[in-house]
């Protein structure tokens, strides 16, 4: 595969990478971003086209029938699926692009097999790293979008002796990899390192819980770029290796910054299986049961939220899954109406993925000037009268401030009761993704609205209007 | 390793530099589009996949190409696409406000 390509092929490539690279350059910021997208999509169609011109390329009927499946069926998702829906869709997509990295490198192992060519020590190497990348990023997509959609349970799954079988299959994939680079062309060691690479896979995302999703997510995300890059290696072309590795920096760049939001190191979140009855939590809730809850309704919420001066709104997850965020723009448009300032406060791992509020508030239309970031909110909370919070529980628990003991400790929050009062909508005293119970609900100045997101809002939207 | 490895080990490193570089700093409105878009990115690995199945005859190579083929280009229009309605949202937030 290290056949001369025309020069006119590789200049194109040239033009497509210096695309993807001003096209994420441009993402990076609000008022080029459309524009940033649509360069990259310019680039990779040329990428394509030329590709398609490479003189090995003889088989146009069947390949321009499959990337027409493949375009049919990209803009059907894209235009079907909901806001809500979209770390699903994301995760969905890392995988295709993983699973396509991981089959090139078995097509090509099975050509050089047929061909009898004799397969070097390079294309071996690079071959077996990406079935290693392409298939764990398949594989752990798949899974994770079986989480994030329901069809699989949130919480980490884990099982005795988990980290010796994984550590087994491990040993399994090195010792594979060093036959395989002994004996070149063993088909059956090859597909035994494919099996290990997409079971590694499953058992990569299965021990991590819903709300460590985000940096799952992201993490995925830079691997599909890896997986990519590795196939540049197999098929030695340097588009591959340049796009890949611009989407393995930027996915390991989302996957710092959501680790860093939750003080936690990536080992920590890959690893720890958080959450999964530590003795930690377990003594926080016994010392919090004997304290008393303040619970209001829909009215007396109104009425606190409609006659303060400034409200800041707290999204979360639970927001995201009743798709609340419509009602919710409703409501801040009463309070505007009534003379309210409001103002939304963002966690950087509010959700399932990196932007996820920003996302659903912006389908809801809340303007942008109104959206503020940890550290911008956090000093305003002592002006605020009513911090309204809706859906989100760990990310507003102030024992990750002071509670050494809490495994949240060291957490950046939203520091929500330092409002003079706080309102939290929730479906009952169940705790949040870290399975600690959260002092918050317990303070004099909390008032709790129980029920769900959506119905919750819509009523305290109604009870607003007749103020 | 023979000099094209070396040659391409270069391109990958130079190129993990400039991601980084280019990406840092992104504000968190635009994390989601910035993920979604360099996804799409990732598709690049349909080029690959042109070059397994571009032989003409029916082997396996070209069939498990052609899957890939499929599988990525999914990945592209579907990634580019998606990022597009987003930020369209944005957009039109932003003219209003």
């Amino acid at each position: 595969m290290t056949d001369f390509l025309p020069t006119g092929i590789q200049l194109t490539y040239l033009v497509a990478a210096s695309l993807f690279i001003l096209g994420l350059k441009k993402l990076g910021s609000p008022a080029t971003a459309r524009a940033g997208n649509v360069w990259a999509a310019v680039g990779m169609f040329l990428a394509i086209v030329a590709t398609l011109l490479d003189r090995q390329v003889l088989n146009y009927e069947m390949i321009l029938i499959a990337i027409a499946i493949g375009s049919v069926i990209g803009a059907v998702v894209a235009y079907k699926v909901a806001m809500t829906e979209m770390p699903q869709m994301v995760g969905l997509l890392n995988g295709l692009g993983g699973a396509a990295s991981a089959l090139v490198a078995v097509g090509e192992f099975w050509r050089l097999l047929g061909s009898g060519e004799p397969i070097s020590l390079d294309s071996n190497i690079s071959m077996l790293l990406d079935v290693l990348i392409g298939g764990v990023t398949f594989t752990g997509s798949f899974i994770a979008f079986a989480k994030l959609q329901g069809i699989m349970s949130g919480s980490p799954i884990t099982f005795s002796l988990q980290q010796p079988f994984n550590a087994s299959l491990l040993i399994g994939y090195v010792v594979g990899s060093g036959f395989l680079i002994l004996d070149p062309g063993n088909l059956p060691i090859f597909l035994g390192i494919v099996v290990i690479s997409l079971i590694l896979g499953v058992m990569f995302v299965i021990p991590i819980g819903g709300g460590d999703m985000p940096v799952v997510i992201s993490l995925l995300n830079s691997f599909s770029g890896l997986a990519a890059a590795a196939a540049g290696f197999v098929v030695m072309n340097n588009m591959l290796i340049i796009s890949g590795a611009l989407v393995g920096a930027s996915g390991l760049i989302l996957t710092q910054i959501m680790c860093k939001a939750m003080n936690r190191s990536l080992a920590n979140v890959l690893f720890s299986a958080f959450g999964t009855g530590s003795g930690a939590a377990a003594g926080a809730a016994g010392g919090a049961t004997d304290q008393t809850v303040h619970s209001i309704d829909a009215e007396e919420g109104a009425m606190m939220l409609g006659y303060a001066r400034s409200v800041v709104i707290i999204p979360g997850y639970g927001m995201a899954v009743a798709q609340a965020q419509h009602a919710v723009r409703e409501l801040a448009d009463q309070l505007d109406r009534l003379g309210v300032e409001v103002k939304y406060a963002i966690h950087p791992v509010a959700g399932r993925m990196p932007g996820h509020m920003n996302v659903l508030l912006a389908e809801a239309n809340v303007p942008y000037p109104q959206l503020y970031d940890m550290d911008d909110i956090n000093p305003q909370f002592d002006q605020t009268d009513v911090a309204l919070v809706i859906g989100a529980n760990d990310v507003v628990n102030p024992a990750a401030r002071h509670d050494s003991a809490s495994p949240i400790y060291g957490m950046p929050i939203l520091d929500v009761d330092r409002a003079k009062h706080t309102i939290v909508i929730k479906r009952g005293m169940s705790t949040g993704f870290a399975g600690v119970e959260n002092e918050l609900f317990y303070k004099d100045k909390t008032m709790m609205l129980f029920g769900s997101a959506k119905d919750m809002v819509a009523k305290l939207v109604s009870e607003v209007k007749q103020l | 390793m023979t000099e094209t490895l070396i040659a391409a080990l270069f391109v990958f490193v130079l190129a993990s530099f400039t991601g980084f570089e280019v990406i840092n700093k992104v504000p968190p409105t635009l994390h989601t589009p910035l993920m979604s878009g360099s996804n799409a990115i990732s598709g690049i690995a349909v080029l690959g996949a042109i070059v397994v199945s571009g032989e003409r005859n029916t082997s396996l190579t070209v069939i498990l190409g052609l899957i890939a083929v499929i599988l990525a280009t999914v990945n592209v229009v579907g990634g580019f696409l998606v990022t597009d309605r987003m930020l369209q949202m944005f957009k039109k937030k932003e003219a209003k406000a």
